[in-house]
Formats: structure tokens, C-alpha cells, sequence
């Protein structure tokens, strides 16, 4: 872990922001490891940083003139998760650990991989994060026809190397497994590794304070860096009810076109900005005309909705109206998810432009 | 050890060039001799120790068994071999999108290869290994791993000139992942056979034996046991060992199955694999030696594997040979683990029997 004046010297420089995120380990419903880190980044930048009761951290950065007749400012609420997908350890046997998935872990990629084994409700540094190996059968002793079979996660092992009593000695049911990979850059703008979802997101959000420290904004704008996302939404779904914003823009990852055609959107061609019911068709054609006046390439993403903090936060109370930009990313729920730095740039100071562009309605 | 060095260094089969560096630099000094044949292969000489030395009645009887006009005018010579390559992929395509086509070099497990890091070229640059995202797949297709043809490398490229500039046909990968401890285990990649590449070069480093001794780190074994016979040919050995990185699935499991090896029991001795049935006194000499000295030691399940005993025994007209093996969970793969007292131990066995041959 580098030193955090380090991280913040650095923060303006987006890869930088995208590595420090993206290593750092939160799993859903445990997301307290990176709290820290989460508000650290947020404090230079808001005027309020808080905790919620379920794990989500909240910086409020304040609106500039109060508004006409307002008892209060209006509130622009940003949400990208800080949860990420991975795997609880569920039993221990002579050394070897079995595991359950947390969130949509995905078993096609997890053989051959390392993971990281950290301990939950102990003393971290005394005992962990201990390495591990996703290990199952070798293939010269199996027959031919398991050979081309996915390994499921009821079949696989963390290969932990120790021995039967040092594994029971340093290991509980319930401890987290999480993806033993740096960030690093593919070529170009391009930076690989786990968690781009949604961290690379939570990096936008940053780029947009940092953005909003040099334009004029009525509203308060309140980033929340969400828990849950991967299991329940929990985060979206009580920081909308307790921040009662007047409107919402959700910010996650979606598929880019990775060699499969399983997308028509692109890296590196900018922010997806959704059209879809889960989304404020007003919130929308704004966001794409205001990309137009920055100059700013984007992409158009039909979809029904479902999969982001977008979903619960819509239906928040009286009801909130939302929009999502997407970050588009390859080969989603990997260790080798690839996001364009670019692309992390342009989300965070869209959503600056547009915050700075509300008046009292939208 | 230079284990470390070696895993972490690139060398698939055909392309060992940067093990085979290392390793002529850490053995120099220390033998009478170094070559490399056409194939490629280091032949490390060490000549015997000076002064006068019975050489034990099994030597003598393996060198003067079925003598070629060459070995019966010569003195006896025990060849030791590794091989220097591991398992890789080879760039044999581009597609317009800009990813890399691959075949593999040497046997590869497809299911671990979704979600990979990977290094091409001598310059070492990243690739990764996709997958379609989970999302995408539909619940009847979960079960089944990607075929390997269906997988592409993405380095990053925007399009195919730009893929064909960075990674041209023919541009050989290779797993990436560094070495590390893991608990009192250590993991890497090409562990088999850089292990037996390490074993060798210890005993490379010892004082001499009491008979020539020729140290061969070999060549494409994983593409056919290519190199060792070639290199046997020339060394003309009176009897050869072979060390290995071997098989080792101890892994609990539901039905009580032997475990090919395991791991902190010592160096397996192979008695028959797919390629050879080893020389039974040199298997009996082993024991022998290790029950005395109390040196830890089991058997290899028969029957699975090969190793470049399979090509220096047929060699001329024949090479008793025996393979040595250092316990590997997940061989050929990213995630090769090992026990260091296994490793330990495995130096000490051959040390001993080789001081008593």
C-alpha cells in the first residue's frame, strides 16, 4: 500500500486513481476495508464525507448560491458502486479451502487464478491476507470427457499451502476471497485488471468533484460510493431514501464490443449514456446534447434496465428521477476486466458539466 | 536455488533462449565444460574428481552391459537432464478487431485459460485472455469451458496491423505470473521443469563425482521429448537421471484415488509412466541410498506422465535411465506449486546416490 499523501499528489492523474481503486479490496457487504481509501479521496473535494449505516461513503459537496424559494439546495445524487464480486470461504478441509461466490463470480474463469484470503471480524494485520491458488484436479488424471468441463465452484479449492493445522489455526468460515492481481496498462489508454466494476466508476465520480472544484454549481452535488450493488443494491437503495435527491445519475460498467459481438458499444468512444423506463428520458437527451456542446464522443445504450443502482434508486420514495452513464468495459466479472482511461475521464466531466448546468428544474 | 529466476524467466519449447542464458551463467564456473548442440540443448561437462576412485560394481556393470564401440574404449558417464522449456501458445493469427489468434505449444489445460494475464514475445508484452461475460452465457453453455479456438489474446490493439506490428505470426507466449511463497509451499509458472533445471544446476555446483558427469538441460520436451535423445546421442551415457517437476493431485477428494504424488513426501521416484519403465537397479540403488540415510522418498504412481526418459533410454542402443521428480500440484499451469523440503530433499537423494554410484 503506498502512502496516502502519494495517492493524493497523484489522484488528478486518472490511471493513477483507476490503480489505487481497483486494488483495493471491498466485497459486498464487507466494504469497510476501503472506506478508508474512499474518503480519503473524497475529504480534498466535498465539504461533508460520511459513513452509512450499510457501507456506502458519502461526500457532499455544497451548492454555491441557495436557491429561490428553496428551503434547501437541490440535490444531484451520483451512485457508483464500491463493491466488489469475489468469493467466502464456507469450509476448511485438511488445509484446503472450500468457497461460495459473493455476487456474479464468475467459475468459467476461476482455475488457475490467485486470490487473496483476508480474514473477517480479526485483527487483519496479524493474520492476513493470506495467498491462494484456485485449484482443482489436474487434467492428466481425469477422464476425457471432464476435461472440457467447467470446474464448478462446489468442486473447486483455495490451495492455501498449509497444512491442515495452520490452515485451521488462521482461516474461518465466513473469511473473504478476493482476486490477487494488480492494475496495470494493456497498451495505449487501455488498464486492466479486477473490479473496474464499478470502481473504475467510483473514479469518475472523483474526476467530477475534482472537476466541479473549478465550475460554479447550485445544487449540491452528493457522490456516493455505493455497497451492495453486487447483492442487493442495499447502498443505492437507503442512500437514496436518506439523501431524498432531487435527481440521480448512476454511473456503472457495461459490455464492450470484446471480440464476440456481444455489444455494438466501444472503448474508448465515450460515456453510454442509456435510453430505457429505468431511466429520465429528460435526463438522457441532456446529458447526450451537452456532450454534443463539450464536443465530447458518446455512445447511446438501449436498455431495459435491472442490473445497476439506477434500478432502486428510480423508485426511491416519491420516486427520483435518474439517468446512467455507462463506462464501457471487456470481459465483465473477470480479473481481466479492461477499461480506457479516456473513457473514465469523459464520464467524470460530463456529470461535472452537468451539474454545473442545472437551474432549479431540470 | 535459482528456481525463482528460472520460473519467472520466458522459455517455451523452441524458444529457450533466456533460460538456457541463465543457466550457462550459474553453471560456468563450476564445470570443466560447456556447449550447446544444434538443437540447442546446454551440455554442462564435469569431469571426475581427481585422484583414484572405485567406481561401485552397479556403474561398471550399466556401462559395460551393451557397450557401443564408443562407450567400451571410454570411461563410465552418468548424464544428468532437465529440459528447459514449459508449455506456451504461438500467435498464428490476427483478427480485424485487432486480437491474437494462438495455438498451444506443449499441453495446456483449456479450463484455466479464461481470465488469464499472458506475456508475448521476448519483450514481454501483456495479453490477456477474455471470455464472454457471464451475463452473456446463456445457463446450458455455463457448464462447458471455452474451446480453445474460440479464444483470442487482446493485447490492447485497435487493429489487425496494429496487432500484426506488435505480436507478428509466430511470436511465442507464455503464461505470466511471478513467483512467490505460498504458506510453506512456493507457486509459479513452469515450475516443470525449471525445478528439475534447478536440481541439476545444484549438483552441477557440488565438488565432482567420482566418474564424468554430464549435465544436460535439453530442449522441446514438451513438444515430444525432442531434445534429450539428440543430446544422449552425443553423450553417450553409461546410465542417465532425469529430473522433473511431476503430478501431484493430493487434493481431498470424494473417492479414495491414488494422488500421483504428494507433496512433502520427498522425491518420487518414477518406476513405468507413459514413456518409459525405468531401469530397475537404478531404482533399487535410489531406495537403497535413501532408507539408509533416512532421505524421505515415495513412488510415482505408475502409469501417468512422461518425461525425457522416454527418448534417452532408446537412445543407441539403449541408456538405463530413471526419472527423479520434485512434487508439482497444477503443472501446466500459471499456479505450479511446490514444497521446498521436497526440492531439498530431492538434491540430497541425488547428491548421495551419485557419491555412491
Amino acid at each position: 500500500m503506498r502512502a496516502l499523501s502519494d495517492i493524493l499528489s497523484n489522484m488528478i492523474q486518472t490511471a493513477e486513481l483507476i490503480k489505487t481503486l481497483t486494488n483495493a479490496v471491498g466485497l459486498s457487504g464487507n466494504e469497510s476495508q476501503i472506506h478508508e481509501l474512499i474518503k480519503t479521496l473524497f475529504a480534498p473535494l466535498v465539504d461533508e464525507v460520511s459513513v452509512s449505516k450499510v457501507g456506502s461513503v458519502i461526500g457532499v459537496k455544497w451548492g454555491g448560491a441557495p436557491l429561490r424559494n428553496a428551503p434547501r439546495a437541490k440535490r444531484l445524487m451520483l451512485a457508483a458502486h464500491v463493491d466488489e464480486i469475489g468469493m467466502m470461504v464456507t469450509g476448511i478441509e485438511k488445509g484446503f479451502l472450500r468457497v461460495a461466490r459473493v455476487g456474479g463470480t464468475d467459475p468459467r474463469i476461476l482455475l488457475g487464478q490467485r486470490v487473496l484470503v483476508h480474514p473477517v471480524g480479526r485483527d487483519a494485520d496479524a493474520s492476513g491476507p493470506i495467498p491462494g491458488l484456485i485449484a482443482s484436479r489436474p487434467p492428466h488424471v481425469l477422464p476425457a470427457d471432464k476435461r472440457d468441463k467447467v470446474v464448478g465452484i462446489d468442486d473447486l479449492f483455495v490451495d492455501v499451502g498449509l497444512t491442515a493445522a495452520q490452515a485451521a489455526r488462521d482461516i474461518q468460515v465466513g473469511d473473504l476471497v478476493s482476486f490477487d492481481i494488480e492494475t496495470v496498462r494493456l497498451r495505449g489508454d487501455l488498464f486492466t485488471g479486477k473490479s473496474m466494476d464499478d470502481r473504475a466508476s467510483v473514479a469518475t465520480m472523483i474526476v467530477c468533484l475534482d472537476e466541479l472544484q473549478r465550475l460554479k454549481h447550485s445544487w449540491d452535488v452528493v457522490a456516493v460510493a455505493t455497497a451492495g450493488e453486487e447483492t442487493s443494491f442495499a447502498g443505492a437503495t437507503t442512500s437514496a431514501y436518506g439523501i431524498q435527491p432531487d435527481a440521480a445519475i448512476a454511473i456503472d460498467v457495461t459490455f464492450a464490443d470484446q471480440h464476440d459481438d456481444s455489444s455494438h458499444l466501444e472503448l474508448g468512444k465515450g460515456p453510454a449514456i442509456a435510453i430505457g423506463p429505468n431511466y429520465h428520458p429528460k435526463m438522457g437527451k441532456r446529458l447526450m446534447d451537452l456532450a454534443k456542446k463539450l464536443d465530447m464522443s458518446y455512445q447511446v445504450e438501449p436498455d431495459i434496465g435491472g442490473g445497476t443502482d439506477a434500478w432502486p434508486i428510480q423508485v426511491s420514495r416519491s420516486g427520483v428521477p435518474t439517468a446512467l452513464i455507462s463506462l464501457p468495459l471487456r470481459y465483465m466479472h473477470s480479473p481481466v476486466e479492461t477499461v480506457n482511461v479516456k473513457d473514465v475521464e469523459r464520464v467524470g466531466r460530463l456529470m461535472a458539466h452537468f451539474a454545473a448546468d442545472l437551474a432549479e428544474e431540470i | 536455488m535459482i528456481l525463482e529466476k528460472l520460473s519467472n524467466a520466458f522459455g517455451v519449447s523452441g524458444n529457450e533462449d533466456a533460460v538456457r542464458d541463465i543457466i550457462i551463467d550459474a553453471v560456468k564456473p563450476h564445470v570443466d565444460d560447456v556447449t550447446v548442440d544444434t538443437m540447442g540443448n546446454v551440455i554442462a561437462f564435469k569431469a571426475k574428481a581427481k585422484g583414484t576412485r572405485r567406481i561401485s560394481a552397479l556403474l561398471t556393470e550399466l556401462h559395460t552391459a551393451a557397450p557401443s564401440a564408443a562407450t567400451a574404449a571410454a570411461e563410465p558417464r552418468v548424464m544428468l537432464a532437465a529440459h528447459m522449456d514449459e508449455v506456451g501458445f504461438m500467435v498464428t493469427g490476427h483478427t480485424s478487431d485487432g486480437c491474437l489468434k494462438f495455438r498451444y505449444v506443449g499441453g495446456i489445460d483449456d479450463r484455466v485459460m479464461p481470465g488469464l494475464r499472458v506475456q508475448l514475445g521476448n519483450d514481454r508484452v501483456l495479453g490477456i485472455v477474455g471470455v464472454k461475460a457471464i451475463h452473456h452465457v446463456k445457463p446450458s453453455e455455463r457448464e462447458h469451458t471455452a474451446s480453445r479456438e474460440s479464444l483470442v489474446i487482446d493485447i490492447g490493439a485497435s487493429s489487425k496491423s496494429e496487432a500484426e506490428g506488435v505480436a507478428p505470426l509466430g511470436t511465442y507466449g507464455a503464461f505470466q505470473a511471478e513467483y512467490r511463497k505460498l504458506g510453506r509451499l512456493v507457486t509459479g509458472k513452469a515450475f516443470d521443469d525449471r525445478v528439475g533445471c534447478s536440481v541439476l544446476t545444484d549438483l552441477l555446483l557440488s565438488k565432482p563425482y567420482g566418474f564424468d558427469v554430464y549435465g544436460v538441460f535439453t530442449v522441446q520436451e514438451e513438444v515430444g521429448l525432442r531434445g534429450a535423445g539428440v543430446a544422449a546421442h552425443r553423450v553417450d551415457p553409461s546410465c542417465a537421471f532425469i529430473f522433473e517437476g511431476t503430478i501431484c493431485d493430493d487434493l481431498p477428494k470424494k473417492k479414495d484415488v491414488s494422488p500421483t504424488t504428494r507433496l512433502g513426501d520427498g522425491p518420487a521416484i518414477s518406476i513405468m509412466d507413459r514413456s518409459a519403465i525405468a531401469d530397475r537397479r537404478l531404482v533399487d540403488h535410489l531406495v537403497a541410498v535413501a532408507e539408509r540415510d533416512d532421505i524421505p522418498h515415495q513412488f510415482k504412481q505408475p502409469g501417468i506422465g512422461g518425461t525425457d526418459a522416454g527418448s534417452i533410454h532408446l537412445t543407441r542402443e539403449g541408456v538405463p535411465s530413471v526419472a527423479v521428480s520434485v512434487p508439482c500440484r497444477y503443472i501446466h499451469s500459471p499456479i505450479a506449486a511446490l514444497d521446498p523440503r521436497d526440492y531439498r530433499n530431492t538434491v540430497k537423494l541425488m547428491d548421495v546416490a551419485l557419491r555412491d554410484l
